[in-house]
Formats: structure tokens, C-alpha cells, sequence
């Protein structure tokens, strides 16, 4: 978009507010613009936000990597990649790291899944 | 391990045993600024405590070599492309007052999926690695304890994989880091959406850490065409990030807005410069400010670089600041070497420092020119926000190349950086969050449902996550055999075990030297005679990084950089052992035995005074204190004179003060004195000693004389050298 500078007119409804009225308007509009964002963001997922978990749960980044991969493939990012671990653990009553292992490994993906259906959404 | 201030630090040490490496604490440490603070025979109202091991200034030696430390944190940033070199640069820093190491990525990291781990070699800047990140702090944990100061490491949780890089920053002790996903946006072209969505995960991690946030406001400075255009924007920019790193869970002490000043002479920069500055304290009262220093206009000249950055620092002293940025001078010519890093951080500590008090003294006025166009720009970008609420949001203004236009808004010249919702690197890689969707662990950020098992905390899950339980992180060593820290340190080992030196400007070994020279010619002419001439000089790989015309045809100055293959065996080396000097007790006790009196004065057409009053003066120590009586017959002394007061007072010594050395007028005049006193015949009882900025002994000599003395000699050491002369003259008698 191209447009000749129109400062003159376009300030007319900001003139007459104090400085501190002007300030209080520049932090509503920000808020305005970012709380759509900020909602947004804690209602989506994303492949690094998975790894990050894991990393946090005790797994390598190469392993990390390597079960996202396979959530997402089996359509189980919703659900969480660790959540996915954790609810396989407990399944297999193994730990976190024999979990992450099985599932590297293409194991226990079936009883994952089928635990998950019968949980619900 | 200990660092010892004699010894290099030794980085094999350092990469021992990293895989149990534990950092020595989390979050970023503040300067403790002090209302006032007192130094040496000065009281200041700007600096915090000073260091216990640090290289004051050069010029700290006329005021007791106090090394005051201004009160804002200095950054110093550091982009080598090999950590192992760039922890000695690190410890050369810190020693000049920098408490802010700031690594840069390695080219393309941004866009790699995923953590990078091991140690290859990076282009301007490392792949940041769980292992180099561990080693670096690691040095730095020693480093802080050698200089008594928390010394801030730093670096960048950005691209497609900013979540990870954030969690392993958090476990290893990284202390800040840059993160605003409008920089992802705007210049990487990763998909904004997905760039939020991460950024609010990242920060809720970094937040945990307690780390501080820089965001990325700055590069719109850089990459905009007339940089001090975008001003509106950058303050819109600069609200985006914040609000939205607050509304993660960053608390706003540690939010720091990445501010620079926009322009540079010869620009007016400060009417341009300053009410920008005002603008956004005003508005941003409760956030940090990280004062940056311009990069846009630096080119290949470090003094204007540096001049440049002196006037950015008045701006941050009239205003305020936090974290004081400082950019190697050199960064306009080079991948900033080793010795430009240090230059940027003394400009810092010295511009900072000289200004201390200044509001003390100066006002900003509250009316007029200042006040208006602070108003003015407030309000621009109140409209800017607006605009972006009216079209839909901050994607579609994005989508609609709001940002980065070259017009000043309001106006829009259309040139502005557009990207698309599902465009980009990483596009359509978000998922939503069913309702069972879990997460057991700590610092995630939004829908986490954990009420389906019973849990107070996530993390709880696991009996606790890394960070509760740090041994649970994995640490990864080498993946490439070839690329690797242990091969390169393998190639320059010899450096390393034995006493060899080669010149470094970034890399041991690295051979890189930098020659200056003038030639009496035109740019190009001048440019192909330096390589030439290089080439001469045995120089490989000859590059001119610096050209100055001096007149059209008369001069060009270049600085160019070459390689040179020689090294030095330091064992072999032969260093003439530092005279002994006599302590003040013994020379007061041989002018008591045997009293001497001298005759001094400035020869020559000279009306300098002040170097000799300090070798003589007993205010400011000088050799009267010993009980030497000294004659000062003034300035402008003809050498004659000089030589008939040494013969009417039957003086033990003439000492002659020269500072002119225009055409080698010092030498002649030393000469001039010799000769003299030969005529006179009484050239075998006295001794003539020369003293001046530009008097070097060994030529001194050659001229017939005693002795010569250079800059920053003291008093003692001429009074030692006459206490010593004059006794073997004794003995011989």
C-alpha cells in the first residue's frame, strides 16, 4: 500500500489526550492486538513444542526428534508426545525411558492408540 | 580448577568432564548500582563495585589505576565460529568490564529442526550445542570467580526450533537470550503463527530460568532503507513482544526492549536520536531498555564506528539504560577480531564513566522541540496500532507488508516485508490441543490437562522433570568424527602444549596480522601498491579491509590483512631481564652519602613542561624527594644555557626535557647537548639524560648522551639511574 502522509489529519482524534491518556491507550491497543495471539497460542501444539517436552522428560534430542516424528504420523499430536510416553509407561508399568524406547522401536503403538479411544477425546 | 591470572586457560581442562558439568546457578545477574560510590580520590554517582582482577585504562595510571565499572551490564559479542577460541576471548573481556557474552549463531540455525549437538565449525557465530553451551558457561563460572563479578551469558531462542533450544538454555545455566517472533516473521521467514504459538512456550521456559529477554525490534533498523523511518513501528514492535512475553509469564523486570539509536553523523543524529530515546522510556517505564549501538551506517572505519558508538552512549547517559551493547568497531570489515572486541568494551567503560553525574548537571527540557517530537512519535505509532486492529490483527498486517515500509508513517511507500498465515518455513505445522492433551513436565505454557490424573503440578507425573532432576538430561558428546573440537584442537596442539606463539587475531594460530601504511597516491594506486608491498613483507591471503582518502592525489591511508607463517619458540626467545630499580629508602640513603644536584630544563623552541615538573616535582614525587637538588631553568631553554648553569652550579647531571620531535629535532638537540659539554670540557663529570614522549633510549645513546627516558617514567627510576650512574663513576675514580 502506498499513501502520502496524513499524520495531520489522521492524529485528530489523539491531540487533546494528555500524555499519560495517550500512554494508557498505546498498552490497550497492544493488548488488544496480542491477547488473540497469546489465547491462540496455548490451544495449539508444534513439532519443537513436543521435542521440548520430551527433552524435559529425559530424552536426547535425537530421540526427541525421532518420536515426534512418529506421533505425527500416528496423528497423536493432540493427545501430547508425552503424554503419549507417560500413557504408555503406565500401560507397560515401565518407566518414561523404557517407554520412549519401546515406541522408538515401533512398539506399543497399537495399545497406545487403543488406550487413547477408550479414553474419549 | 582455579584460574591463575599468569596462565592461559587452559579449554582441554574445561572440556573434561563436561558430561557431569552442573552450571553454578540460573537466571540473569543486574550490576549492583550503588547511589554513589567512591574510587580512588573520586566520588561516583553511575558506577557499581568494581572488579577484583581487571585491565583498567590506559590512562588509569595518572589516577592511581582505579578501574571504575560503569552501573549498566556491557555486552560483548562474540562470533568466531569456534567456542574453544572464543572462551579466551570471553576471559580477555571480562578482564575489560564486559558481564554480557553474547554468542551468535552459527549461519542457518534458525531453520534447522531440531537441537544441533556436538562441536563443528560454525560461519559467524557456533552452532549452539548443549556441548558448547556446557563448556562456555563452564569457563565462564571460572571466569566470574577471577574477576568477583556474575558474568551473563546470552544467545538466541529463535527459529524453527526455539522451544528446545529454550529447555536447554534453562538446563544449562544460559542467562539470556534474544526471543521475539517477530523476527522469526519478519526476517527468516518462518510461519507466523507457528512462530507465536512456539514464542509463548519459549518464554514460558525462559521465565522459569529467570532468564532476561532481548527482543528483536533492532533488525528493523538494520534492514530498513532509511533507518530512522521506521521509529513508529519499532515502538509497536517493541509492545508486541513485550505484552505478549508478559501475557507468557515473563515478568517485566526481565523483559528488555532492544532500542538503537537510528541514526548517525553526519546525520544530526541526536535531534533525530534522542526524542526516539525519551519516547520510548516514557512509554515503556516498567521494561528494560538494552541500548544498542547502531550497526547500519558502520563501515569500514573503526574510528568512525567508535565516535558513532560514543554518541549512542550519550544518548543511553541523558536517558537511561540497562544492558549497554557494544559492536566491535571492526564488525563493518571483519568477523570482529579478538583485540576489537576488547577496543569496544574499554570505549563503553571509558564514554560511560567520563559521563558519570551528568544528570546531576544537565536537564532534558520538558518543552519544545524535544517534547514535540517525543509526542509526535508516540502518537504515530498509537495510529500504527490502530491500523493493525481495523485490518484485522497482526497477521493480516503483516500479511499486508505493514512492517519494515521505508515511508515514516503514516506514510507507506508499499515496499514493506509481507508474509502470508501459511507461508513460510515450518507452515502448517500446528496442531490443537485435544481436550486430554497433557504435557508432564514444567514451564509449559497454555492447555495442559493434568486433572485427568489427579495431579497438582504436570511434572509430578514423572516424579519430576529436568529441571527438578537435571541428571535426567541426556548429554550428547560428538556426532561428526571429522567436524569437531577435538580435531582442531588436535591441529594446533603445538601451540597449545609448547611455548610456540604465532600471531591470533581469532584463531590460535590463526597467523593474521593487520598493517597500516600511507601511501602518497590516489585509492587504487595506493590499494595495489599496499598488496604489493605485502606481498613483500612475506604476507599470504592479503586483503585491504580499510581505505581513507587522506586528499584526492595526495595520500591514501589503507589497512590491509595478510597471513604470515611465522612463529616464535618462546623458549629461545631472548627478553632483556626489567632493570632493578633501587627502593626509595636506598636512594634516599646514597644522595644522603653523596648529594647531587642537577640542572634541568625543555630545550629547544618547546614550551612543554608538564613531564618534566613530574620527574622533578617532590608533589608529584619526582627525584626532589630524595634530597636531590634540581635547578629548573623553564621551558624554551637553549642548550647552551642549560650547559652554563650545569658549569656555575657544578651540577652532577643535565637533565633535558625534549617533546618536539618533528624531523628528529630531539635527536639533534641530545646530540647538540653532547656536543657542547664536550667543548666545554666538562662532558666526563656530567651525565645528560634526555626525557620525552617520543625519546627512545637505545637512540638516545647513539646521540652521544646517558641516558633516554619515554613515556610514563617516573621520577625513581631517573633518580635511580643517576644514584646508579654516579656510583660506578665513584668507583672508577
Amino acid at each position: 500500500m502506498e499513501r502520502k502522509d496524513d499524520f495531520n489529519q489522521r492524529r485528530s482524534h489523539l491531540k487533546n489526550l494528555t500524555d499519560e491518556e495517550l500512554k494508557s491507550r498505546f498498552w490497550q491497543l497492544s493488548e488488544t492486538i496480542v491477547r488473540p495471539m497469546i489465547d491462540m497460542a496455548g490451544k495449539y501444539t508444534s513439532p519443537s513444542i513436543e521435542r521440548s517436552i520430551l527433552l524435559r522428560m529425559g530424552f536426547s534430542s535425537i530421540e526427541a526428534k525421532a518420536i515426534v516424528e512418529q506421533i505425527i504420523d500416528r496423528g497423536l499430536m493432540g493427545k501430547g508426545a508425552g503424554h503419549a510416553v507417560y500413557r504408555l509407561s503406565m500401560i507397560e508399568k515401565c518407566s518414561i525411558k523404557e517407554a520412549g524406547t519401546m515406541l522408538l522401536k515401533g512398539n506399543g503403538w497399537d495399545d497406545l492408540i487403543g488406550s487413547f479411544e477408550e479414553g474419549g477425546k | 580448577m582455579v584460574l591463575d591470572p599468569d596462565e592461559r586457560i587452559d579449554v582441554e581442562e574445561i572440556l573434561k568432564d563436561l558430561d557431569k558439568y552442573r552450571p553454578k546457578r540460573k537466571g540473569w545477574s543486574w550490576r549492583k548500582k550503588r547511589d554513589s560510590i567512591k574510587i580512588g580520590d573520586f566520588e561516583y554517582k553511575n558506577c557499581s563495585d568494581s572488579l577484583k582482577k581487571s585491565v583498567p585504562l590506559p590512562s588509569a595510571k595518572y589516577f592511581g589505576d582505579i578501574d571504575p565499572q560503569p552501573d549498566y551490564s556491557i555486552t560483548t559479542e562474540i562470533a568466531s565460529g569456534r567456542f574453544e577460541d572464543d572462551i579466551r576471548r570471553m576471559r580477555m573481556a571480562a578482564w575489560h568490564g564486559a558481564d554480557h557474552i553474547m554468542v551468535i549463531r552459527t549461519a542457518g540455525q534458525s531453520h534447522f529442526d531440531g537441537l544441533m549437538e556436538g562441536t563443528p565449525q560454525g560461519v559467524g557465530g557456533i552452532p549452539i550445542s548443549r556441548k558448547q553451551v556446557r563448556a562456555q558457561r563452564k569457563a565462564l563460572d571460572l571466569i566470574e570467580e577471577e574477576v568477583g563479578r556474575e558474568i551473563n551469558y546470552h544467545s538466541y531462542v529463535s527459529g524453527v526450533a526455539g522451544p528446545e533450544i529454550a529447555v536447554m538454555f534453562a538446563e544449562e545455566g544460559v542467562n539470556g537470550a534474544h526471543q521475539d517472533p517477530q523476527y522469526n516473521v519478519l526476517y527468516r521467514n518462518i510461519n507466523m503463527v507457528r512462530s507465536f504459538v512456539d514464542a509463548a512456550e519459549s518464554k514460558k521456559i525462559m521465565a522459569w530460568a529467570d532468564m532476561a529477554q532481548i527482543d528483536g525490534a533492532h533488525n528493523a533498523n538494520a534492514t530498513a532503507r532509511e533507518a530512522w523511518k521506521v521509529m513508529p513501528e519499532l515502538m509497536v514492535q517493541h509492545a508486541i513482544n513485550s505484552m505478549f512475553s508478559f501475557f507468557a509469564g515473563m515478568k517485566k523486570d526481565n523483559i528488555c526492549l532492544s532500542t538503537v539509536p537510528p541514526t548517525a553523523p553526519p546525520a544530526p543524529c541526536l535531534k533525530i536520536d534522542l526524542p526516539y530515546a525519551v519516547a520510548l522510556r516514557e512509554l515503556f517505564a516498567e521494561y528494560r531498555m538494552r541500548a544498542q549501538m547502531n550497526t547500519k551506517y558502520m563501515e569500514s572505519s573503526t574510528r568512525e564506528a567508535t565516535v558513532t558508538h560514543v554518541l549512542n552512549m550519550l544518548v543511553s547517559r541523558l536517558t537511561s539504560a540497562d544492558i549497554q551493547s557494544t559492536i566491535t568497531p571492526d564488525e563493518g570489515r571483519n568477523v570482529p577480531w579478538h583485540m576489537y572486541n576488547i577496543e569496544a568494551c574499554d570505549t563503553a567503560k571509558q564514554t560511560l564513566v567520563g559521563m558519570d553525574g551528568i544528570l546531576e548537571m544537565v536537564d532534558l527540557k520538558k518543552d519544545g522541540y524535544l517534547k514535540e517530537k517525543t509526542r509526535e512519535l508516540k502518537e504515530k505509532a498509537v495510529l500504527f496500532m490502530e491500523e493493525i486492529i481495523e485490518c484485522g490483527g497482526y497477521f493480516e498486517a503483516v500479511e499486508k507488508g505493514f512492517f519494515v515500509d521505508s515511508g515514516l508513517y503514516p506514510e507507506r511507500n508499499g515496499d514493506g516485508i509481507a508474509r502470508k498465515t501459511d507461508g513460510g518455513v515450518g507452515a502448517n505445522t500446528l496442531y490443537e490441543r485435544e481436550k486430554n492433551y497433557f504435557a508432564p513436565v514444567t514451564a509449559h505454557f497454555g492447555k495442559n490437562n493434568i486433572e485427568q490424573y489427579n495431579l497438582k503440578n504436570p511434572s509430578d507425573a514423572i516424579n519430576g522433570c529436568t529441571f527438578e532432576n537435571p541428571e535426567k538430561i541426556v548429554y550428547i558428546d560428538e556426532l561428526d568424527e571429522n567436524d569437531n573440537v577435538n580435531v582442531r584442537m588436535n591441529e594446533n596442539k603445538n601451540l597449545r602444549k609448547n611455548k610456540i606463539l604465532k600471531p591470533e587475531v581469532e584463531w590460535l594460530g590463526d597467523g593474521i596480522v593487520q598493517v597500516e601504511i600511507m601511501l602518497p597516491a590516489e585509492k587504487r594506486t595506493a590499494e595495489f601498491a599496499a598488496i604489493e608491498l605485502g606481498s613483500k613483507m612475506n604476507l599470504k591471503e592479503i586483503e585491504v579491509i580499510h581505505k581513507e582518502v587522506l586528499h584526492p592525489s595526495e595520500g591514501t591511508r589503507i589497512q590491509m590483512k595478510g597471513r604470515i607463517d611465522a612463529s616464535i619458540d618462546i623458549g629461545k626467545l631472548k627478553i632483556p631481564k626489567e632493570p632493578e630499580i633501587l627502593t626509595d629508602d636506598e636512594i634516599r640513603q646514597a644522595v644522603k652519602e653523596s648529594p647531587l644536584r642537577i640542572v634541568a630544563g625543555t630545550v629547544g623552541e618547546d614550551e612543554h613542561s608538564v613531564g618534566l615538573r613530574e620527574i622533578i616535582d617532590i608533589k608529584h614525587g619526582g627525584i626532589e624527594k630524595y634530597g636531590i637538588k634540581c635547578h629548573y631553568l623553564g621551558t624554551s631553554v637553549p642548550c647552551e644555557k642549560l650547559v652554563d648553569a650545569a658549569i656555575e652550579l657544578d651540577a652532577d647531571a643535565i637533565l633535558m626535557s625534549t617533546i618536539i620531535s618533528h624531523d628528529k629535532i630531539h635527536y639533534r638537540s641530545m646530540k647538540r647537548m653532547n656536543d657542547l659539554c664536550i667543548e666545554k670540557g666538562i662532558r666526563d663529570r656530567i651525565l645528560i639524560i634526555a626525557g620525552g614522549t617520543q625519546v627512545t633510549h637505545g637512540i638516545a645513546v647513539e646521540q652521544g648522551i646517558d641516558a633516554g627516558f619515554g613515556r610514563g617514567t617516573k621520577g625513581r627510576q631517573v633518580a635511580d639511574f643517576l644514584v646508579k650512574k654516579l656510583g660506578e663513576s665513584d668507583n672508577e675514580n
